[in-house]
């Protein structure tokens, strides 16, 4: 518990450095926000006042508190383009980006952890040798692959070979059941490569240990071991990493939500570029950095409760 | 327990060198251990050619990337064109010649920059230690809170879209694991016996760090750029895809990709053969840093 506290403060810290940044980032631009909302011919009187109503006026620390303030109520200001709160957009586009990454999640981590069971009980396997070497390369080389693979490349792959030509899978929206299949696929497929590949390895460090051994002594085939003795202990490193997918994956999330024309969180915050959108594109950045952060505590968390070498240490 | 390794994979080295008399032979071994591995040979042949293949474009490309040819346009791939043309009538696969020039420099260059930024914010942070330690060390955090792409719009929405400006926001970005990595090393390595020594002879503290923690860091450093590349090369193309990277005219693989998608069905090589020219460039240097991992740093092998 006090770990976890630590940890929250922690986080916090970094919370309020993450907004910082990002505020002066948005605000160290040339040209003035209201010009790119009322357009080039507004009138020198109209721009003061939509200044002075947007408050761009005051210090720019002054603007971070009252920004910070309306934030910790929920409101994170206006879109300029779209007319409608931040918040009421986010929240909008938030179940899509959620059921998105829960589906590319549970692709990913199923896919990966068998390839890399595989993988493992391949490389460890005395009989069949040559075979069983090949698969594991194969497993391997086809993990790398995955990861070598841009995200968008993954979409149109899907796209042109699975909704075009074999029309399994719609093409894009995200309103029928079977929408979210290509898109969570094509989200999920790089985590699948590093899930894979870090099973592999961390399944095969445990295997030195000396409880496998004991189990192989007792004459245990080398599946049984990996399935009943090692894999347990090898998730370890594999949970926390899953957690630290949760950064890439609302990344990959920007490009998958254009491809597939869906309306989640990273497309919100493309068309906020597209459109100089600033507070748009502040709330959106701010918000799925908090889910990243909060993604990590919970890993952090979780490791510790599973490891408990890690409590005593920490 | 990172430093635990570190020492490990440290005096696993100076083993070898023991072993073999001077400091020429463990770089030879290193270099034949690194042979041996054929997957991650192969792919530095093949980064090799696509790097002179950018270097003399004009030589080995048949047209010029801007080259248009109203005849042919949307033409699929034929024996005077391989790879088709595009909308406008130009050679898909010159394009894609010109394109990774931007590609292998956006990969390089920013990529050397913060490096050298990370190497030097994590050796001072390392080596002082107390509150500059804090400060590096929570902005790194802050860095490494945003999801990269996320960052590097918002970086590009300040700066504003265009070629220059990539490699500047990937050069700014970036830095933040490496500084961690170089910080974990200078914390092992400021306690061993030689930096001791030079401290009580009155070594001053930047020599230190520049003769004696850096050159411990470099086969980690050497690891680490052949990893960070293709992640920049990937920021790159993606960035150019959503329309906030590379502009028009220029030859981007990203760019070329968003401009074929249009066509993704009636002239799918459009689209598809600058994908796959991204994943080749990304797949090779990710199995030649796999493959210099393996011999330079067995024991980062699994973090």
């Amino acid at each position: 518990m006090r770990i976890f506290l630590k940890r929250l403060a922690g986080m916090l810290v970094v919370l309020v450095g993450v907004v910082l940044l990002l505020f002066i980032m948005l605000r160290i631009i040339p040209g003035s926000p209201v010009t790119t909302l009322l357009g080039e011919r507004a009138s020198q009187q109209v721009i003061d006042r939509m200044t002075e109503e947007l408050g761009l006026n005051d210090p720019l620390f002054m603007q971070f508190l009252r920004y910070v303030g309306n934030a910790l109520h929920g409101d994170f200001g206006t879109s300029y383009k779209l007319n409608r709160p931040v918040s009421a957009l986010i929240m909008s586009a938030f179940p899509n980006t959620v059921r998105l990454s829960i589906f590319a999640a549970l692709f990913a981590w199923g896919v990966g952890i068998i390839a890399g069971i595989i993988s493992a009980i391949c490389k460890n396997q005395q009989r069949f040798r040559l075979l069983s070497s090949l698969i594991d390369r194969l497993f391997m080389g086809g993990a790398l692959v995955g990861v070598s693979m841009p995200v968008f490349m993954t979409c149109l792959f899907l796209q042109y070979f699975l909704a075009y030509r074999v029309q399994l899978f719609p093409l894009s929206g995200f309103d029928q059941p079977l929408s979210v299949v290509l898109p969570a696929i094509a989200l999920g497929w790089n985590s699948a490569g590093t899930v894979a590949r870090m099973t592999r390895s961390s399944l095969l460090e445990v295997m030195q240990a000396d409880y496998i051994s004991t189990a192989r002594a007792k004459g245990r085939g080398s599946a049984g071991i990996i399935l009943c003795h090692a894999l347990k202990n090898s998730m370890l490193p594999v949970v926390t990493m899953m957690a630290l997918q949760i950064s890439s994956m609302l990344s990959g999330a920007v490009i998958t939500e254009t491809v597939f024309g869906i309306n989640g969180i990273g497309r919100l915050a493309v068309t906020a570029i597209q459109s100089r959108d600033m507070p748009l594109l502040q709330g959106t950045v701010i918000f799925t950095t908090i889910l990243v952060m909060l993604g990590n505590l919970a890993a952090d968390t979780l490791y510790s409760v599973l490891d408990p070498r890690i409590r005593r240490e920490g | 327990m990172e430093e635990k390794k570190m020492d490990l994979s440290q005096s696993q080295q100076e083993d070898l060198a023991s072993q073999i008399g001077d400091e020429n032979g463990v770089k030879d071994t290193l270099l034949e251990l690194l042979l041996h591995n054929k997957l991650a040979v192969f792919s530095a042949v093949v980064i090799l050619i696509i790097a002179l293949a950018a270097i003399f474009a004009p030589v080995v490309a048949p047209y010029s990337f801007e080259e248009i040819d109203p005849m042919a346009r949307l033409s699929p791939p034929s024996a005077t064109h391989i790879l088709g043309t595009d909308e406008l009538g130009r050679d898909v696969f010159s394009r894609l010649i010109y394109g990774s020039r931007l590609s292998l420099l956006v990969g390089i260059l920013p990529t050397l920059v913060s490096m050298f930024i990370g190497v030097v914010l994590g050796l001072v942070s390392g080596y002082f230690g107390g509150k500059v330690d804090y400060v590096i060390m929570r902005l790194a955090d802050i860095m490494l809170a945003f999801p990269s792409l996320l960052l590097a719009m918002v970086v590009m929405y300040t700066l504003g879209s265009s070629t220059i400006n990539i490699f500047v926001a990937l050069a700014l970005i970036n830095w933040a694991s490496v500084a961690r990595v170089v910080r974990s090393h200078t914390l092992s390595l400021k306690e061993s016996e030689y930096v001791e020594a030079a401290r009580s002879i009155g070594v001053s503290s930047g020599i230190i760090m520049l003769r004696h923690v850096l050159p411990n860091c470099v086969p980690s450093l050497i690891v680490l750029f052949t990893l960070n590349v293709p992640s920049a090369i990937l920021s790159e193309s993606s960035l150019s895809f959503l329309g906030i990277g590379a502009q028009r005219p220029a030859a981007s693989w990203g760019l070329m990709v968003t401009d074929g998608q249009q066509f993704l069905f009636n002239q799918p090589w459009l689209c598809l053969a600058p994908c796959v020219a991204i994943m080749i460039v990304v797949l090779a240097f990710n199995f030649l840093g796999d493959g210099l991992r393996d011999v330079l740093d067995p024991y980062m092998k699994n973090q």
